[in-house]
């Protein structure tokens, strides 16, 4: 089992922390893993990604140019990364912004309305948990839930443990929007 | 972990005796991680933000002088800064431990990852005769494991050690496995392993004077040859290096740090092509594994140099095979990290001249 | 009754100070430097500090103070003494470490660390010599250089358009709230340098206690540099420095 995944987004969506509870919670299932930030002054409103990478086996570069997984919350980083979707890979956007839709036929897109189905959860700061949600159900990789929360107390600090069950529902609805899409 | 974050745990872990440090991107999580670790209520190290990178390498010539375990991180501009004294440290026969996550130059530069310091950590950076034995860590585990190499060494040699890291293993998380945690040396112990130290003539001995200055050229000479029989056992000690598929390749690639991962990847994509190539990455950047440059290179088409960086260790490369084949380079510069990719594409324009 | 008789050990009224090395100094004759030592030796011994203290030497004309006084010493790069001293105190508490600076090192490239060292409070002594030259390097200008002093790089005379005021670091170091004992003083009489002493023990003193940095500025003279006789240079310094650094406590 390999995972190439890239996260991209604007600086504040929680692109970077949700690409380090996928890591941890890889770590808690017992993977290899690596979590590459594109830092900088993208991380204050400009454009952020970061590459994880789960295994089983060693792993080489944590730099790639081409990805199993691209999960685009703008019309930037998808254009940007949908060209970079391995053939048979996977595509997960968000819709909301988007004018220019991906075309590709040799991958699997999934568009999803994150957006909307946080504000149905009423906070706009489990956004990218909806977004992990997602990424969980459409990955080959299936990683238990159970993992999953640990990996969420793991990269949580201690006083936002309380937001964890919170975290679990908004994972459950982006899954279910997965499913519909 | 961050790889930052990594070495202020392997530190305090290792027994470290003192942190003296400056903020700057992108490592200023070292200093961060060891204030919220407070480690002074735990083993009693001492963590100080100084008011300058120059401060902060002066207070690890303090500390050493004084026979403790102590070590300093920045990043490119403030190794700079900081050159003066590791100058003298490495003149007045210091151990120490100094962390270089580097950033790209020349100037202010750039926050981004680089590997453009190779000449100034190699080559000796501030002034005067002398080297330092740098390691360069390709991963977060190597991070954590080159501080207490590092320390050990400079212990054994009484010769200051650099981590040359680059902005990708200092940012990037990983998975790694910290060491136990070691007990400080006591004071006595101090006082045992350095008895050359300053830290009071306890029990009457003659007093111990730290210095890097001597007048009387004479002298400064056998101090030079000193240093210079201590480099030749460094050299023949402990050159590390590490090589993969050399034997069934026809392409060498040579790339050191995070950039040699890359490099592993694009020798997967190149074999997919047809093109069989080996790799070998130097641990210690110096001593260089000159020798075993020399030999991988044996039967080679040729040899593919991969840096962040216009083109340094190519020199130390070149100067290991002797011109018995083509040497090239490829490098992106200014923070650009290349795709494994560019790397495969530089491997046929540059040697297999296929494209 | 003979000379002899004279030389009993009963007799002595004077001798070197323990600490204090029995060679010749480098210093020229008439140096202020070779007075302060004897001071700084003296109470390092009587204070039973001997084998508990470090001292961080500067570069300029102190910086072979290790030579003279018998304690554990670090030479340290121009201006970093107080860099290098607090990583001292701060590794090995239980001991009494202390710089030992002139006016290049504290007052020019050494400003930051003195200031800052001195702003944490470290638990040092910082010992000024300031003799408004630079000795070592053959007489050119100091930060402490009067206006209208003649230097080797300032011929004519400091003047203000081209090279600033003369810098009252010691004044600076008072109002910070790290230290807790600044002072001036002079050894160009008997009765200066045992008030240098006294200021000297205090400073070393509150070290032990960690009430935070001590400073003593012993303004002094440099015959050479300023191209006099020592009996001279003394009524030089009276006459000129002391207007411009007057002695006595500035704080503590």
């Amino acid at each position: 089992m390999k995972e190439e995944i890239i996260i991209a987004g604007f600086g504040g969506q929680g692109v970077l922390s949700m690409g380090k509870i996928l890591a941890y919670s890889g770590l808690m299932d017992d993977k290899e893993v690596t979590w590459m930030p594109s830092y900088g002054p993208e991380q204050r409103g400009g454009t952020a990604n970061v590459t994880v990478i789960l295994s089983d086996e060693k792993i080489s570069s944590p730099v790639l140019d081409s990805y199993d997984i691209v999960v685009a919350l703008n019309q930037q980083s998808l254009d940007k990364f949908s060209p970079k979707v391995k053939k048979g890979g996977i595509l997960i956007y968000d819709t909301n912004g988007i004018h220019n839709p991906p075309t590709r036929e040799d991958i699997k897109i999934y568009p999803i309305d994150a957006m909307d189905a946080t504000m149905e959860i009423g906070n706009p700061k489990a956004y990218n948990m909806v977004v992990m949600g997602a990424l969980l159900e459409a990955m080959p990789y299936k990683l238990p839930m159970e993992n999953v929360v640990k990996g969420l107390k793991k990269s949580l600090p201690e006083r936002h443990h309380q937001l964890i069950p919170l975290n679990e529902k908004a994972i459950e609805k982006g899954k279910k929007i997965l499913k519909e899409a | 972990m961050k790889g930052n974050e990594a070495v202020a745990h392997a530190a305090i872990r290792y027994g470290c005796d003192g942190y003296f440090g400056y903020p700057i991107t992108p490592q200023s999580e070292v200093l961060e991680t060891l204030e919220a670790l407070m480690p002074w209520e735990t083993t009693g190290m001492v963590v100080l933000q100084a008011e300058s990178e120059v401060a902060a390498i002066n207070m690890v010539y303090g500390g050493a002088a004084s026979g403790k375990a102590v070590m300093t991180s920045s990043s490119s501009p403030g190794i700079s800064l900081k050159q003066e004294g590791i100058s003298y440290i490495a003149g007045a026969m210091l151990p120490a431990l100094i962390l270089n996550v580097m950033r790209g130059g020349p100037g202010l530069g750039t926050i981004q990852p680089s590997q453009a310091d190779y000449f100034q950590a190699t080559k000796g950076g501030g002034h005067g005769d002398y080297h330092l034995i740098v390691l360069a860590p390709s991963s977060v585990q190597e991070m954590v494991d080159f501080v207490g190499l590092g320390f050990d060494l400079s212990f054994k040699y009484r010769t200051p050690a650099m981590i040359l890291a680059d902005g990708i293993v200092g940012q990037m998380m990983e998975k790694v496995v910290l060491p136990e945690q070691r007990p400080r040396r006591t004071d006595e112990e101090v006082k045992k392993q350095c008895p050359w130290a300053a830290n009071g003539r306890t029990d009457g001995r003659k007093r111990n004077v730290v210095t890097s200055l001597e007048l009387e050229s004479a002298r400064m000479e056998v101090i030079n040859h000193k240093l210079q029989s201590i480099y030749r056992e460094i050299k023949k000690n402990e050159t590390r290096w590490e090589e993969k598929n050399i034997e069934n390749s026809d392409y060498l690639i040579v790339a050191f740090g995070s950039v040699a991962r890359i490099c592993e990847k694009a020798r997967e994509l190149a074999a997919e092509k047809g093109i069989n190539t080996g790799i070998l990455r130097p641990i210690t950047l110096w001593p260089f594994p000159t020798e075993a440059v020399n030999k991988a290179a044996e039967g080679k088409k040729g040899i593919l140099v991969v840096e962040l960086n216009a083109g340094q260790m190519i020199e130390d490369v070149r100067l290991a095979v002797h011109d018995n084949l083509p040497v090239e380079h490829f490098g992106r510069l200014g923070g650009i990290i290349p795709s494994p990719s560019e790397i495969v594409d530089a491997l046929e324009q540059k040697l297999v001249k296929t494209k | 009754m003979g000379i002899e008789d004279i030389i009993k050990k009963e007799n002595k009224v004077y001798s070197t100070p323990v600490l204090l090395d029995e060679v010749d100094m480098h210093y020229c004759p008439g140096c202020s430097h070779g007075v302060v030592h004897k001071l700084v030796a003296e109470v390092i011994h009587e204070m039973g500090l001997s084998d508990t203290t470090i001292g961080v030497s500067p570069v300029g004309c102190a910086v072979f103070a290790y030579n003279y006084i018998d304690v554990d010493w670090v030479e340290a790069a121009h201006g970093r003494a107080p860099a290098v001293a607090t990583a001292i105190k701060r590794l090995w508490p239980e001991k009494t470490v202390f710089t030992y600076q002139g006016d290049g090192d504290m007052a020019a490239i050494g400003t930051a660390e003195s200031i800052h060292a001195a702003n944490r409070g470290e638990n040092i002594v910082m010992i000024f010599v300031n003799n408004a030259i630079y000795g070592m390097t053959g007489g050119q200008m100091a930060p402490t250089t009067l206006l209208g002093q003649k230097t080797a790089t300032t011929p004519y005379g400091r003047r203000v358009d081209l090279n600033g005021h003369p810098l009252e670091i010691t004044n600076l170091m008072a109002i910070l709230d790290g230290t807790c004992y600044v002072t001036r003083q002079a050894v160009h009489s008997p009765a200066a340098a045992r008030k240098t002493k006294a200021a000297l023990k205090k400073a070393f003193e509150n070290a032990l206690a960690g009430r935070g940095t001590s400073v003593v500025e012993v303004v002094s003279t440099c015959n050479s540099g300023w191209k006099m006789s020592p009996d001279k240079a003394n009524e030089w310094m009276v006459e000129n420095m002391f207007p411009k650094y007057p002695l006595g406590d500035l704080k503590g």
